[in-house]
């Protein structure tokens, strides 16, 4: 048995951050539907990576909204909103990402909802909270890595501001959903009453950044300094970073300089005696580390570095990952069979319980596909 | 009242990774209690980061560990050990970040820990999972993203691997593992039942991109191509990135080529009425518009934007972010204060239930801190 078995989540929610939510849900047991606009649906069909679309839904969208069911309603119908209302009394979460003022004008705002079902968990996700001056500010993932000062924390010291190449804030903010919904659940099987959960993507990306920015904090607010070259992180000293090797990278993570130098007999660095100078000198031993590496591949240096204890990884893409048996034997992937034939390949939900996987067989819906079974259901 | 309130938590966890779980749950009103060794105590403490030391330990272990308590014992010392027993009898749920093995040598595996108490929630994080090649390896950020593929997405084609610069890995197997802690609760809560909920660092980070993973999978194992210039992300087209402007620099995310152009004055974008022409001829975009933008102020081309409801934003570092009254009004920064009266500043819990921040004022512990008044409470 699943977790959260004999609970119905009813997503309004689109693009990333709220559905990445309702899926983790879905995976622990939860039946998850998604409430669309009819024939276009939620507006994340359309968004592509690659120009990638499966069944007229790009693949994106399959990939957050595998095991969901859907709902076509049109909110602006008082027929539909009446059905949909019938729906919120039978469940009990509902997440949504609409900005501030559309469910009220919907009359599904927490006021409202509560009235029809005083048990439920209303969970929203917004951009920038829900007041002050970035209300009406679109909420989307760049832009609020760009706000949040995250952008200045990857790559090198004359670099531009360098984003994460994914979905960074919204992945993060759907984790922090998903978090609050389940405290809440909880709290309702001692308390018997709903809650309503917030969450916005600015706070949860400085949450994100809390280990950097509580030293920012505490630190006269010193700005934020990336290694010349190899750069990993801005607060870390030498030896932390990446290297070219004479076949790859490599990298070393944190430990001690003295020793690294002893293993892989480089002389020059030895003389760092005083651990500060790992991080004032940073970018010198940086550069000795880097003309040193580059003498042997990448292989070579970890048969040395793997034995003396240090921290230090190969530099894998995805065709070198998928290929290792370090990949192969967490089976990770599952395959979904869409109604029109065709196959999603994708991932599972990491958590594990009780030493099992978690793997479903659904796919992402169509629009509007289970509308009639649900309404014979749940008496719509 | 806090949704966790009367749930007590074992922690014998250290670093980053489920520290990160346990700062949540406290937050949301579990008392956790770490269970340190002697001397050393969690090997954060340790951790200097940019040479900020606050109060004689790591500014990193300040940030993890507020708002909870610490106990200390010797898990290899025989009367330590049953103290500690003591504790995980009353506790509801255990949680370790021990590599594979370490737990059942100091007869701590969950079999054992079942045995004195069925209903506990065992909860643990690994690097590798618990078989296969890689489940000696370290379980270090750095090391997880490079073996994940993950750098290759960030950055632009002529660099490098360019890691993340936080530890993105420990946060979000931290944040997974508080999803299934959360969840096991609630199917105790229901049930009575324990479970045991496991995470592993890499099986987190893969998750985290699961979207490229999965356009992997599907666009037969073409590798990730980074844009040429202004990246923001491998697998979107024009004009996603960051550009730089006279005055800072601004991002803009999806948005119709043709319509930007028009909108900022910029004719050549109009030779790309195709959709399919934004990815498949994304560089030689993001060049023209790279210099166009270079022509005028962040602030200029907001203006011409924002209204247009073009997805765009000023990219900021944290002083500009700070003094936004955006930011002021989301109350983000809280004092805490240590046992002997050194307070710091950090970052509040992102999660709001019912309106409430759930804000703490309680500082990181020092090394076992709390042991006697433990010992008192619950053990003797």
């Amino acid at each position: 048995m699943k977790p959260l078995e004999g609970i119905i989540v009813l997503e309004f929610a689109q693009f990333m951050a709220g559905p990445s939510a309702g899926l983790r849900l879905a995976d622990l047991g939860a039946r998850v539907i998604k409430i669309e606009r009819p024939v276009h649906g939620e507006a994340g069909r359309q968004i592509a990576l690659k120009n990638l679309f499966l069944d007229n839904s790009s693949l994106v969208f399959h990939t957050v909204n595998r095991n969901k069911e859907s709902y076509a309603a049109d909110l602006k119908s008082p027929e539909d909103l009446e059905c949909i209302k019938k729906l919120i009394q039978q469940a009990d979460v509902m997440t949504h990402n609409f900005r501030p003022g559309v469910m009220e004008k919907i009359g599904l705002d927490y006021e409202k909802v509560k009235m029809i079902n005083p048990q439920m968990i209303y969970a929203t996700v917004t951009g920038y909270g829900t007041k002050g001056p970035w209300v009406k500010k679109p909420g989307q993932d760049l832009l609020i890595q760009s706000m949040s000062g995250f952008v200045n924390l990857s790559g090198n010291k004359n670099d531009d501001p360098v984003p994460v190449g994914a979905a960074v804030s919204d992945i993060i903010t759907g984790s922090h959903l998903s978090q609050g919904i389940l405290a809440a659940l909880f709290k309702r099987i001692k308390t018997n009453q709903g809650s309503w959960v917030e969450v916005s993507l600015l706070e949860s990306t400085l949450d994100l950044q809390f280990e950097s920015l509580t030293t920012f904090l505490n630190d006269g607010n010193k700005k934020i300094a990336r290694a010349e070259k190899g750069s990993a992180q801005p607060y870390l000293g030498a030896p932390y970073g990446v290297y070219k090797t004479k076949k790859g990278f490599i990298s070393l993570a944190m430990g001690s300089l003295l020793k690294l130098g002893e293993v892989i007999g480089c002389a020059e660095i030895s003389i760092y005696t005083n651990s500060d100078a790992w991080f004032t000198k940073r970018n010198d031993i940086m550069e000795v580390l880097e003309t040193f590496l580059i003498n042997k591949t990448t292989q070579q240096w970890l048969d040395i570095l793997e034995p003396a204890g240090i921290w230090a990884s190969a530099i894998y893409n995805y065709s070198e990952l998928l290929e290792d048996e370090g990949y192969k034997i967490l089976k990770m992937d599952q395959k979904l069979k869409l109604l029109s034939g065709e196959k999603v390949h994708t991932l599972r939900c990491p958590i594990r319980l009780n030493d099992k996987r978690i793997f479903s067989e659904r796919p992402a819906p169509r629009v509007g596909q289970h509308t009639e079974d649900l309404k014979k259901e749940f008496n719509l | 009242m806090k949704p966790l309130q009367d749930i007590l938590i074992v922690d014998l966890s250290q670093f980053l990774s489920a520290p990160s779980a346990s700062l949540r749950l406290a937050d949301l009103g579990a008392r956790v209690i770490k269970v340190e060794r002697p001397e050393t105590g969690d090997i954060c403490r340790q951790l200097y980061v940019s040479n900020v030391i606050l109060n004689g330990e790591s500014s990193v272990f300040r940030a993890i560990n507020r708002n909870k308590e610490s106990f200390q014992a010797d898990l290899k010392v025989e009367e330590d050990k049953k103290q500690v027993l003591k504790l995980i009898e009353k506790a509801d749920v255990l949680v370790h970040n021990f590599r594979p093995g370490v737990m059942e040598r100091l007869g701590l595996d969950y079999e054992t820990v079942k045995n004195i108490n069925p209903s506990i929630i065992y909860a643990n994080i690994s690097g590798y999972g618990e078989e296969g090649p890689w489940k000696t390896k370290p379980g270090q950020d750095l090391l997880l993203q490079s073996l994940s593929g993950l750098t290759w997405l960030n950055g632009k084609i002529s660099d490098g691997p360019v890691p993340v610069g936080l530890a993105i890995v420990d946060i979000l197997s931290g944040a997974h593992l508080a999803q299934g802690i959360l969840a096991a609760l609630i199917h105790k809560a229901k049930t009575g039942a324990g479970s045991k909920v496991s995470v592993s660092m890499l099986e987190s980070i893969l998750d985290f991109q699961f979207e490229s993973i999965t356009t992997f999978y599907h666009d037969g194992g073409a590798p990730t191509i980074r844009p040429e210039s202004n990246s923001a992300h491998a697998y979107l087209g024009a004009p996603y990135g960051i550009y730089k402007t006279k005055s800072g620099y601004i991002s803009l995310a999806m948005g119709a080529i043709p319509l930007i152009g028009e909108l900022i004055g910029c004719e050549a974008l109009s030779n790309y009425p195709e959709r399919e022409s934004w990815f498949n001829n994304r560089n030689e975009i993001k060049k023209i518009l790279a210099n166009h933008l270079l022509t005028n102020t962040t602030e200029h081309w907001l203006s011409l934007l924002e209204p247009a409801d073009i997805w765009c934003a000023k990219v900021m570092d944290w002083e500009q972010l700070f003094a936004h009254e955006g930011f002021k009004i989301l109350e983000m920064i809280q004092n805490v204060k240590m046992g002997d009266g050194f307070e710091y500043k950090t970052t509040r819990c992102p999660i709001k239930i019912d309106g409430e921040y759930f804000t703490s004022t309680v500082g990181s512990p020092s090394l076992g801190e709390h042991t006697a008044a433990i010992v008192k409470e619950l053990i003797t």
